[in-house]
């Protein structure tokens, strides 16, 4: 009987380990597709310990591209805290740690702190992460909704207030809308999400929404809130005639999602569209040349680009003061950046993979990174 | 104390005896280092915001005008929770000492004590999830027939995310603690005393009022407060439960935040100046629940001489 059992965990063994190394020959077969993960068949004798800190936005990526990374470098470890992006650079600023998450691009007092660390290059803003940002209702019978962003606005600052209101059925003809009242929801703790949909308001319906883009929802506002994306997904979906935004990954059910007016156009969300809308982005001014910091284009008017969406970077120091260090860096962002890292996120936290543009941008800012000399 | 002839079992038993007192001492000590540290830690990292430009402290205003609606949405919250909390435990409480059957009153009393073990965050997820929703309706009739009155002027909040709810949630969390204690104090009423009522010519009700009441007083205030302070310091489920906002008299509308569901949701993503100024609303927080302590303290004491048991 145990000779048996033995037996049986051995052929389980024996399967798992001939799986593990077809999926290694799998990306061994990716790498040489894409030169990013080309590294990967090399940096496969890397070894010590990455630590990053910051977004919780990034955390679901973070954790399918760790498990991938380390199936291929086993003798690295990872370790990743969500505790926020602000808190993510202010320990990457002071050494803690090697990399920092964060939703929002360094500031520019950053970036002159990030000198004394970093070299005279200082730190540099890498996209790797792309989330969509849904506005999302609970209504009924209804799915799908036409929603410009003066509209949008107007709804979460309670300047309409029912469903049936004449400017949402003008641009919905043939739907028929109930009267009831329309309760937006947000988010009651601080978060990207809240940033990036904010900022979108700002630029897009300058006219109605006239505060800056700010992690925290205007306090003055009416309507009710909910802690994280999950709590605001299950306020809505219990709430009949609930307004939100939440990132596209956790909308799901019988929620309905808007098509938001770009141009003259109405565009639904899809990750293609969020990853075009990026890449339609200028970079921004004033930075460092390797440094990608993006200037998030809130009004394009290219109809295949959804405009509401959040990019999270990595931060990294463009000089590191010893090889290793510099090695694991390097390797650690290929595999994030390479296609199949992307597809990794894209799979586990529902986000858009980067365009290939914008990647082998990336790249060659990863590919520049050196040791201090 | 060398002299008297009881304490001479031998060496060992005064070995036992330094040990032991040296073991009670130094507990006794290290429980006023925690507090002394805590509070020292939050004293400093506290202190940028008290001296920090008002208008850039959160909200524009300098501390004191950020920090005052959120006492009262704590107060307001705690009060709820205690007003639903304390006759529904006390009943609780005398239905198991007093009232159930022998063996009924054991079950009750273990399924209480399982109730104070479930964690937090599932009480919030229960709230929000199940409560939250089917308090609605009710705020809406509140409001409609109600509004009159301040405390439930609408317009009602359609997810039913409101303080009121959040209160209903921690009486619930607090009905434990304060059950299980006041039961452990009904049931040491000295049985002579009990019986003296009753032989007396007084029904149960007038027994529990002359006899069981009157012993268990401090204990009961005791309990309660203990039952306050984990309201004030409830986090999670208040957290989840409550869609927080600026200070409203209205129960019923979305509004209203405590101090220690505000330090949780903004903790996370603060640094510097918001950090510290997090940092000085827990110390606020820790400031009244010393308070509190204190004032039972002072209850206790004060009702000890009346209590009966001597």
């Amino acid at each position: 009987m145990k000779a048996l059992s033995f037996g049986r965990s051995a052929a389980v063994a024996v399967i798992a380990a001939g799986a593990l190394a077809l999926s290694a020959c799998g990306s061994d077969n990716a790498t040489g597709t894409s030169p990013s993960a080309g590294g990967s068949a090399a940096s496969s004798n890397l070894t010590g310990t990455l630590t990053g800190t910051g977004s919780s936005a990034q955390g679901a990526a973070i954790d399918a591209w760790k498990s991938g990374f380390t199936a291929a470098n086993p003798k690295v470890n990872v370790q990743y805290s969500p505790d926020g992006s602000g808190a993510g650079r202010k320990a990457f600023l002071s050494g803690a740690t090697q990399f920092a998450g964060s939703d929002a691009a360094m500031k520019p007092e950053e970036i002159s702190q990030s000198k004394t660390l970093c070299g005279p290059d200082g730190a540099i803003d890498l996209p790797v992460y792309i989330s969509p940002i849904a506005v999302t209702f609970k209504l009924s019978g209804v799915k799908e909704l036409n929603l410009a962003p003066d509209t949008i606005a107007k709804m979460f600052r309670g300047q309409i207030t029912t469903w049936n209101d004449p400017a949402i059925a003008a641009d919905n003809p043939g739907v028929t809308l109930p009267a009831t009242k329309i309760t937006p929801v947000h988010r009651s703790d601080d978060s990207g999400t809240t940033q990036n949909f904010t900022d979108y308001l700002a630029k897009a319906a300058p006219s109605v929404w006239k505060d800056k883009g700010a992690q925290t929802w205007p306090s003055s506002l009416p309507g009710e809130n909910a802690k994280g994306t999950s709590g605001v997904v299950k306020t809505v979906t219990a709430t009949e005639g609930a307004l939100a935004y939440a990132d596209d990954s956790a909308v799901g059910g019988d929620l309905g999602v808007a098509k938001v007016k770009v141009g003259s156009s109405w565009v639904k969300l899809s990750a293609d569209a969020a990853a075009k809308a990026v890449e339609l982005s200028k970079p921004a001014a004033g930075r460092a040349a390797n440094d990608l910091a993006l200037d998030l284009n809130r009004t394009p008017t290219d109809p295949s680009a959804y405009p509401i969406v959040l990019v999270s970077y990595h931060v990294v120091c463009t000089t590191y003061k010893d090889q290793a260090t510099a090695d694991l860096v390097k390797g650690w962002e290929k595999y994030v950046l390479s296609d199949e890292g992307q597809k990794a996120a894209a799979g586990s936290a529902k986000s858009a993979p980067l365009s290939s543009s914008l990647a082998q941008k990336a790249l060659a800012a990863v590919e520049a990174i050196k040791v201090k000399s | 104390m060398s002299s008297n002839s009881l304490t001479s079992a031998g060496a060992s038993g005064r070995t036992g005896d330094k040990v032991f007192s040296g073991f009670a001492l130094g507990a006794g000590a290290l429980i006023l280092l925690v507090l002394f540290s805590v509070a020292t830690f939050l004293v400093v990292q506290a202190a940028p915001t008290f001296v920090a430009n008002p208008s850039e402290v959160a909200g524009g205003e300098g501390f004191w005008k950020y920090i005052l609606p959120l006492v009262l949405g704590t107060v307001i919250a705690a009060a709820i929770a205690l007003l639903i909390a304390t006759p529904v435990s006390v009943g609780v409480a005398l239905f198991i000492s007093h009232f159930a059957p022998r063996r009924l009153a054991q079950g009750f009393g273990y399924i209480i004590d399982l109730l104070a073990a479930i964690p937090s965050v599932v009480y919030g997820a229960w709230g929000v999830a199940f409560l939250a929703p089917a308090m609605a309706p009710g705020y809406q009739w509140l409001a409609d027939n109600a509004g009159w009155f301040p405390l439930f002027a609408g317009p009602a909040s359609a997810t039913g995310k409101t303080i009121l709810t959040a209160g209903i949630v921690l009486a619930v969390m607090v009905i434990p603690i304060v059950t299980s204690l006041s039961r452990e104090i009904f049931l040491q009423t000295p049985k002579l005393h009990e019986e003296a009522a009753l032989a007396l010519g007084a029904t149960r009700w007038e027994m529990i009022r002359m006899a069981v009441f009157p012993f268990g007083r401090p204990g009961v205030v005791s309990a309660i407060m203990l039952g306050l302070g984990r309201a004030l310091g409830e986090t999670m489920a208040v957290a989840l439960v409550l869609s927080s906002g600026p200070l409203i008299a209205s129960l019923i509308r979305s509004g209203n935040q405590t101090i220690a569901a505000e330090i949780a949701l903004n903790f996370p993503e603060a640094t510097g100046l918001s950090l510290s100024t997090l940092i000085a609303a827990g110390l606020v927080l820790f400031v009244i629940t010393l308070a509190v302590n204190m004032l039972a303290r002072w209850i206790v004491g004060r009702h000890k001489e009346f209590s009966g048991a001597n």
